[in-house]
Parts: C-alpha cells; sequence; structure tokens
C-alpha cells in the first residue's frame, strides 16, 4: 500500500466523488440557470408583458405575508411552551407541530372548502344571520398566506423554541440580577440572543413558500410554481417555463445563502436547564391557553376533522379499485426514492468523513443544496438534460433498429432523479450526524484491531448509523408521498398517485373527493412527526 | 534476541511542520516503554506512527524484525498486529462488553472466541460485566474493557496513549501497576505515552523523555532521576535545584555546601563554573551540622515535610525530612550533603 506518489492517494478523489452526487442537484441547477444567461427575446418579452408583473408581486406579497405571520405564530408559541407555564404546556409544546404533518396543499383545499361562501362554516352563518356576506373571502390574497402560514409556522416554532429553552431562561434571570424588568429582559436579551434560530426558522419556511406550488394552485394564485407549470403543461413552452425556473432560483439562491450563514451562528450553550419557569397567572394564563389552542385547532384539528368527514362520506364511491392503485403508486415510488437517496447520504457522508480537504467539504454543501430549490424548477432542469440524452439514445437505437419514441423520459427515472436531488439534504442530515457521533479514535481502533477499512466500514460504521439510516429512509418517504409538482411533472403517462389525485380532485373544486387521498398522506406525514416530538421531549423538556 | 520494536530516525509532521524530528529507539520483547513529556512534545504522533495511522516524512520503524514503514510505504495498521489503548477509550457503543472484546477475533471459532472473551476479562478482573454495555461501565471499567480488546488477538506490541488520564489518581496508580502485572505475565511489549511522570515510573522499563519533538534521553525511571543527560530532563522528572559551583581539578567541584570529589567525572575543564543538580533527598535535616540554613517554606506530605531553605548566600534548595523534625518558617536548622550521583552541567549563557 502505496501512500504517496500512488493513484489512490490522489488529493482529487475527494473533490471528484463527492461532485459525481452534486451532479445531481448542480446538472439541473445549472441547466436552469444557463437559459437565464441566454435569453430569448420573444419567450421574454411575453414573461415580462403577461406574465412576471403578477408573479413577482404575488411573490412580493407572499413572503412579507407568510414571514410576517410564521413570526407572529412562531415565536410567541415558542416563548409560552419553552419559558413561561400554563395548564396545558406539556400538551401544546408537542401537538403545535403536529401541522407538520398536513401538506399545505391539503389545508389550503379544506380550508378553501370550510370557509368559502358555500362551505359549512358561511352556510351555518347564513342560517343564523340571515347573511354572511360580513365574512371575508378566503379565495383572496389574505387567504393563501393565511393557509400558508398555518402550515410553515412550525418551522420558526421549532427552532424558536429549541433557543429559549437552551438560553430563555437563564438569559432572563441575568438580566434581572443586573436590573431589568422581566418584559425589558425579554425584548433586550433573550429575543436578540434567538434571533439566528428565529431568523433560520422564518427562511426554511420562505423555502417552502416559495416552493410551494399545490396550496396557490388551489387558491388559483399565481406565482413562479403555478407559471412554470403553465408555461410547461397548458403552453408546451420548455424555454419560457425554464426562464421562469432561472427567476425562481436567483430569490431561493439568496434564501440559501442565508441560511448557511445563520446555521453557522447557531451555537449552541451548554443545556444547563433551569425549572423555575415564568408562571402565568389571571388573564394571561387565559390567553396563553386560547392563543395556543386556536392555532392547533385552525391548523390542524379542524382540518383534520374535515378531513374526516369527507372521506366518510365518500368513503364507498371512493375507495374503488383505483384508490390502491394510487397508494401502491404513492408507496412504491416513495420506497424507490427512500432507498437511493439514504444511500446517496451516506456516500455523500462518507467522502465527507475520509477527504477533509476544504474543496470536497464545499462540494457536499453545494450537493445538499437541492432542498432549496423548488419541486417545478427540479423538474424542469432534470427533464432537459434527459431529453437531450433520450434523443441521443433514440437515434444510436434506430441504428441499431430498434424505432422508438422515448427509452428515458417515460420511466420514473427522471421523477426519481428530480426527486432525489430535492430530497438529498434531508436523509444526508440524520446520516452525517450519526457518522459525527463515531470517533476518529473508534476508526482506529477497528484497524488496529484487524480490520480493513472496508470491513471498518461494514462492522463499525455501518451499524452505528443504522439508526440515522432509518430515520433518513423514512422522513423521505414521507416527504416523497407528499411531493406534488415533481410527481405530477415528470411522472409517465397516467402513474398516478395520492398527491396526483389530490391535484387532480381540487383542481375541479371536489373537495371531498380528495380527502381519501390526502388522509393518507397526513396519516404517513404524522411518522416522522412522531419521531421528532420524541427527540425533542428526551432531548429538552 | 530481536527487537520488537525499532524506530530509526524517525521524521514526522503535518504538511511542511515538523512534529517530531530524528527520533530514535528500541524495545526487546516483553520490555515496557513509555514516551514522557508535555502536551505539544509529539509524543502521541509517535505512537500513531507506529501503529500505522501517520506517515513517516522520513526514518523507518520496523516491528519484530520487520520494517513496516519509511517515507515512501507504510503498512496498513490492521496488517501490523498491534493493540491500542485511547485515550478515550474508543469502544464501540452499538456492543456489548463481550462483542467489543471479540471484535479483533472475527476470524476466530466462535467456541475459541468466547473461551478469550471469558479468558480475557478474567486476566483484567471484569469477569461479570460480559453482556452489558460501554456506556452502563464505570471509567475504570471502560478503561479495563479498552485493555482487553486490544490484548484479546495477542498483539506483539501494546500501544497506550494516555491510558488513565481519564481516571481519578487513586485508580489511575491502582491501574497503572495492575496493567503492569498483565504486561508482564502475558510477555506483551508495551508502550505507554504520558505526561505523567508517576504513571510513567510505575509503569515502565525504560522511560523517554521528549521535548519539542526529540529524544532528550532514553534510559530506566532510576537513570532519569539520577543520571538526567540534560538539564531539561533534569528539572522535568522530579524535584530539585540547581546552585552555582566550580570545577576544581581532577573531578572535584566546589560549591556553596563544600566539596565534591570523585563521584562521577564531570566533563567540563578545571576552573569553569557548573550548575549542580541538588535533589530533595541529596540534602539530609541534621541539627549537629555546622551549615545552617533558614526555613522559608514548609508543605506537609504525611511521612514527610518538604522544606525549602534558604542559604547564606542567598541560594535556594529543597529538603525532604522525616515529619517528626516539626520546625517553623524562619527557623535556622542543620544540614548535610549526602549525594550519590554528582550531576553538573555547564553554566547557561544568560
Amino acid at each position: 500500500m502505496r501512500n504517496r506518489g500512488s493513484i489512490w492517494n490522489w488529493r482529487g478523489w475527494g473533490p471528484l466523488r463527492a461532485l459525481a452526487i452534486a451532479a445531481l442537484t448542480l446538472i439541473p441547477l445549472l441547466v436552469v440557470l444557463a437559459s437565464f444567461f441566454e435569453p430569448q427575446p420573444e419567450v421574454w418579452s411575453h414573461l415580462a408583458t403577461y406574465v412576471l408583473p403578477g408573479v413577482l408581486w404575488n411573490t412580493a406579497v407572499l413572503i412579507l405575508g407568510v414571514g410576517a405571520g410564521v413570526l407572529f405564530l412562531g415565536v410567541p408559541l415558542a416563548w409560552l411552551t419553552a419559558v413561561c407555564d400554563f395548564p396545558g404546556r406539556r400538551f401544546f409544546a408537542w401537538s403545535l407541530m403536529l401541522p407538520l404533518a398536513m401538506p399545505a396543499y391539503v389545508l389550503a383545499f379544506v380550508q378553501v372548502g370550510l370557509l368559502d361562501f358555500t362551505g359549512p362554516v358561511q352556510t351555518l352563518l347564513r342560517a343564523w344571520f340571515g347573511s354572511s356576506n360580513w365574512f371575508p373571502p378566503i379565495r383572496t390574497t389574505g387567504g393563501v398566506v393565511l393557509v400558508l402560514t398555518f402550515a410553515f409556522y412550525p418551522y420558526v416554532y421549532l427552532l424558536a423554541r429549541n433557543a429559549f429553552i437552551t438560553q430563555g431562561l437563564r438569559a432572563i434571570e441575568a438580566a434581572q440580577a443586573l436590573g431589568y424588568t422581566r418584559a425589558q429582559a425579554f425584548w433586550k436579551v433573550a429575543l436578540p440572543m434567538a434571533r439566528p434560530w428565529i431568523a433560520g426558522g422564518m427562511t426554511l419556511a420562505l423555502m417552502e413558500t416559495l416552493a410551494d406550488f399545490g396550496s396557490v394552485s388551489i387558491f388559483s394564485f399565481d406565482t413562479f410554481t403555478t407559471a412554470i407549470y403553465k408555461a410547461w403543461f397548458a403552453l408546451f413552452n420548455l424555454p419560457a417555463a425554464s426562464q421562469l425556473a432561472s427567476l425562481l432560483v436567483m430569490f431561493v439562491l439568496v434564501l440559501a445563502v442565508v441560511d448557511q450563514r445563520l446555521r453557522q451562528n447557531r451555537r449552541y450553550a451548554a443545556k444547563s436547564y433551569s425549572p423555575v419557569r415564568i408562571r402565568l397567572q389571571g388573564g394571561a394564563r387565559w390567553g396563553a391557553i386560547f392563543f395556543c389552542s386556536a392555532i392547533l385547532a385552525m391548523a390542524f384539528v379542524i382540518p383534520l376533522i374535515q378531513l374526516l368527514l369527507w372521506a366518510y362520506s365518500v368513503w364507498q364511491e371512493d375507495f374503488d379499485g383505483r384508490y390502491p392503485v394510487f397508494l401502491l403508486h404513492s408507496i412504491w415510488l416513495a420506497g424507490l426514492a427512500a432507498v437511493a437517496v439514504t444511500v446517496l447520504g451516506l456516500l455523500l457522508s462518507a467522502i465527507r468523513q475520509h477527504h477533509r480537504d476544504s474543496l470536497t467539504q464545499w462540494i457536499v454543501r453545494l450537493a445538499t443544496l437541492g432542498y432549496a430549490i423548488p419541486g417545478t424548477v427540479l423538474a424542469v432542469g432534470v427533464f432537459i438534460p434527459v431529453a437531450w440524452l433520450d434523443n441521443q439514445l433514440i437515434i444510436i437505437a434506430s441504428w441499431l433498429g430498434w424505432e422508438t419514441s422515448q427509452i428515458l423520459k417515460g420511466s420514473l427515472l427522471v421523477m426519481l432523479l428530480a426527486l432525489s436531488a430535492r430530497f438529498l439534504a434531508v436523509a444526508y442530515q440524520p446520516i452525517d450526524a450519526a457518522m459525527q457521533r463515531i470517533t476518529r479514535n473508534q476508526g482506529n481502533a477497528a484497524r488496529s484491531l484487524g480490520l480493513s477499512p472496508r470491513q471498518t466500514l461494514m462492522r463499525l460504521q455501518l451499524p452505528m448509523v443504522r439508526g440515522g439510516l432509518l430515520t433518513a429512509a423514512l422522513i423521505v418517504f414521507v416527504d416523497v408521498m407528499k411531493e406534488m409538482p415533481i410527481t405530477l411533472m415528470t411522472r409517465p403517462f397516467g402513474w398516478d398517485t395520492l398527491a396526483v389525485r389530490v391535484f387532480e380532485m381540487t383542481s375541479e373544486g371536489m373537495w371531498d373527493r380528495a380527502a381519501l387521498p390526502s388522509l393518507a398522506i397526513v396519516l404517513a406525514g404524522l411518522l416522522p412527526v412522531i419521531l421528532l416530538v420524541r427527540k425533542s421531549e428526551s432531548g429538552l423538556h | 534476541m530481536m527487537d520488537a520494536l525499532i524506530l530509526d530516525s524517525v521524521m514526522l509532521g503535518y504538511g511542511n511542520r515538523p512534529v517530531v524530528s530524528d527520533l530514535s529507539f528500541s524495545l526487546a520483547p516483553g520490555e515496557i516503554g513509555c514516551l514522557l513529556g508535555g502536551s505539544g512534545c509529539g509524543k502521541t504522533t509517535v505512537l500513531r506512527a507506529i501503529a500505522g495511522f501517520e506517515s513517516l516524512q522520513g526514518g523507518r520503524i520496523a516491528l519484530n524484525g520487520h520494517w513496516v514503514a519509511d517515507a515512501q510505504w507504510r503498512l496498513a495498521p490492521e496488517r501490523r498486529q498491534i493493540g491500542m489503548v485511547f485515550q478515550d477509550y474508543a469502544l464501540f457503543p452499538h456492543l456489548t462488553v463481550a462483542n467489543n472484546v471479540a471484535f479483533g477475533l472475527r476470524e476466530w471459532s466462535r467456541v475459541d472466541q468466547s473461551r478469550r472473551v471469558v479468558e480475557m476479562l478474567a486476566l483484567v478482573g471484569l469477569a461479570d460485566v460480559e453482556s452489558r454495555y460501554p456506556h452502563e461501565l464505570s471509567g475504570g471499567q471502560q478503561q479495563r474493557v479498552a485493555l482487553a480488546r486490544a490484548l484479546a488477538p495477542g498483539p506483539t506490541l501494546l500501544l497506550m496513549d494516555e491510558p488513565f488520564s481519564n481516571l481519578d489518581v487513586e485508580l489511575r496508580e491502582r491501574l497503572s501497576i495492575d496493567v503492569h502485572h498483565i504486561l508482564k505475565a502475558t510477555g506483551t511489549t508495551g508502550l505507554l505515552v504520558t505526561h505523567n511522570q508517576q504513571e510513567a515510573f510505575a509503569m515502565a522499563d525504560r522511560v523517554g523523555v521528549m521535548l519539542g519533538g526529540g529524544m532528550q534521553q532514553w534510559a530506566s525511571p532510576y537513570a532519569l532521576y539520577h543520571e538526567p543527560a540534560t538539564r531539561h530532563v533534569a528539572t522535568f522528572v522530579g524535584d530539585g535545584v540547581f546552585l552555582p559551583a566550580r570545577v576544581h581539578g581532577q573531578n572535584c567541584i566546589d560549591f556553596e555546601l563544600g566539596q565534591l570529589c570523585r563521584i562521577q567525572p564531570v566533563d567540563v575543564p578545571d576552573g569553569s563554573d557548573v550548575d549542580v543538580l541538588i535533589r530533595p533527598d541529596d540534602i539530609q535535616h541534621d541539627d549537629a551540622s555546622p551549615v545552617r540554613a533558614k526555613v522559608l517554606e514548609r508543605v506537609f506530605r504525611g511521612a514527610a515535610f518538604l522544606y525549602t531553605l534558604e542559604l547564606a548566600s542567598g541560594d535556594r534548595v529543597l529538603s525532604l525530612v522525616p515529619s517528626h523534625h516539626d520546625h517553623q518558617i524562619g527557623e535556622m536548622i542543620g544540614i548535610r550533603l549526602e549525594i550519590d550521583h554528582l550531576v553538573a552541567f555547564p553554566k547557561e549563557a544568560i
């Protein structure tokens, strides 16, 4: 085993191996960005006149509205459950994470179905008061912002709560000892200290907002994602779709950079936990209970009950021969993607562990950028190069006497590639966290006991990261089940999943018919939330 | 007989930063060696290079008469048949104690494996924890498991990196004696790295004092203490002070406490100035002695007092005195020089 001057110890292997996996994300990203740098005048002028003004305005409204909304829900909820004490606090602490199980598009159609003019709420109001015209219309900008806020506030809640638990009470006590009142201490110390966490949660919420396709299309609220979808399917205009995608990527990359910066600022203080919570009294106590229950009800309980009612009402007609097929497709796709992405995540983590040079680390970070890129963009970015490759293959096939119109395009491959790029980071994080718990000396101990690097991987690393692998696979599985735009845009013709079924039913306004597939998705979505709850309950109280 | 371990002019470093330069020493089979030095002296890097985790920049290393590493080449760690005990033990948290110990025995039959595990755990005095997991054990028990795991495959050389540094003082003393006996009983050659000289003296037959990536002296603990080769070894190992003296004729020196002759040759010309090392046990308390010194400080050590004494010249010496001689600070007491090894170094240019 030569260790210098040998090809096996060439310094380029690390970056090269990392790049092989990063290509999954980088190629679609570059394909989409390339279209930004070679603008086609007629496409642009069409977009600039008819599409962009509305889309840009709507996107700005969404970012401001949802950004403010998740702050106003997430931060107070986190503070109440992390630092204060009131009846029901323990219950709210975990149950306020439940909305994570419900995809935004499910929440959207349930709220529209509930609160629209013909929905049960307004019907009831009319029966009581004779008129419901004073009731604010739900299918408006305000409605979209409200629904997305309810769907995405848990990101801020989770991270802010984490910050408050680890440093909130101590900071308050330290400030009080220096003569501040509790309220002053909150504004001057606790809140500023938690800023990197709160901003991080908000960045994630905004990434989801920009990536959202299902909810905005239910509200017929035009954003980049719906515009890309329309350019693709209604106009069959691939250049327009990729031009729009490139613009959206610009927004998203800004958020991704902000997110990476914030992560570096989140240094945990030692977890010394002071048990003396701020006990809420009188009005404040009832206010806290009301605030928490209202949000839990609006974001999870009422929508879930409505889903169950609808599902019950259509059970007979809907649970026909097609429903199991949707379910099977969803499970098959999610299972395939979970295995593929988990393997890729493990490889990436192993590469990062093995090659410690900064170039490799940098490329690994690029490879996990996919979580920030909306599904619509990845669909376009994967489809274009695969279609090109397909055309080459078809030519080769025709030389060999095999006439066909598509080889790769009609397969699950495009979908799997795009899904893998999108969810690689989701799998990578728990795996890498588990990897990092293996110390260098443990690896060395295995080597000095006579195991080769490969045997060390099989007998030490793999068993030790098993938990991380299972978590990764589960989260990817559920995320793929929930995923809508990639599946919708790149699935083989007629290959429908639960999410596709939901889209089709909701685009015709048949809320009740969308309930049964949605329910399956929500139930699956509860699994990772249970994991999350258990983790946060064991780590922090 | 062939040496178990040879280091020949070994050079180590990270990139362009040299860590160890021109290091040579060897261990005979069954011998226990120790690299002693402060943090950053390169001792752990040497150990890792012997285990095969670091590449050499120069020199070479042999195990049992086979070269295993030089500047161009190194044998993979798993092929060196070396046992290693790590500072943090590096036990495998997902395996029971028995499986940890059996980890290096994968080519043994199942029966042999379990017999060996029982044998090893009995050797380290842990017969009853076989099916427990590492996190359920105390620090001292984890240390023993790490030792059992390293010894199980029957390595020809056992490397130990600060093996007792995470333990409290009492346990450290007991374990270092236990480990010494275990290595001797199994005939295993051992090499220990530590910054604690008590540990080094308790464990090792030969101790190497390292400073700044180089070996200052490689000798028995007795020789290190009484015949230090360098000023650094003299001050690093044991207590002591230097007193100024002048070489006088053949093998004699004059200094404040009298003249010392023919104890050991001093390799410096007649009439030159030297510093003489005075250990606390070289100064005897003797009420009848005409030489008096003033008590400046005293530290009670149970069986003895360690007095800091001021001589007439203002120079200070240490003296270890049985504790029934209870003198107060400021008192003048009689002292007498009783020295077997004369250690002197040329006066340091200031």
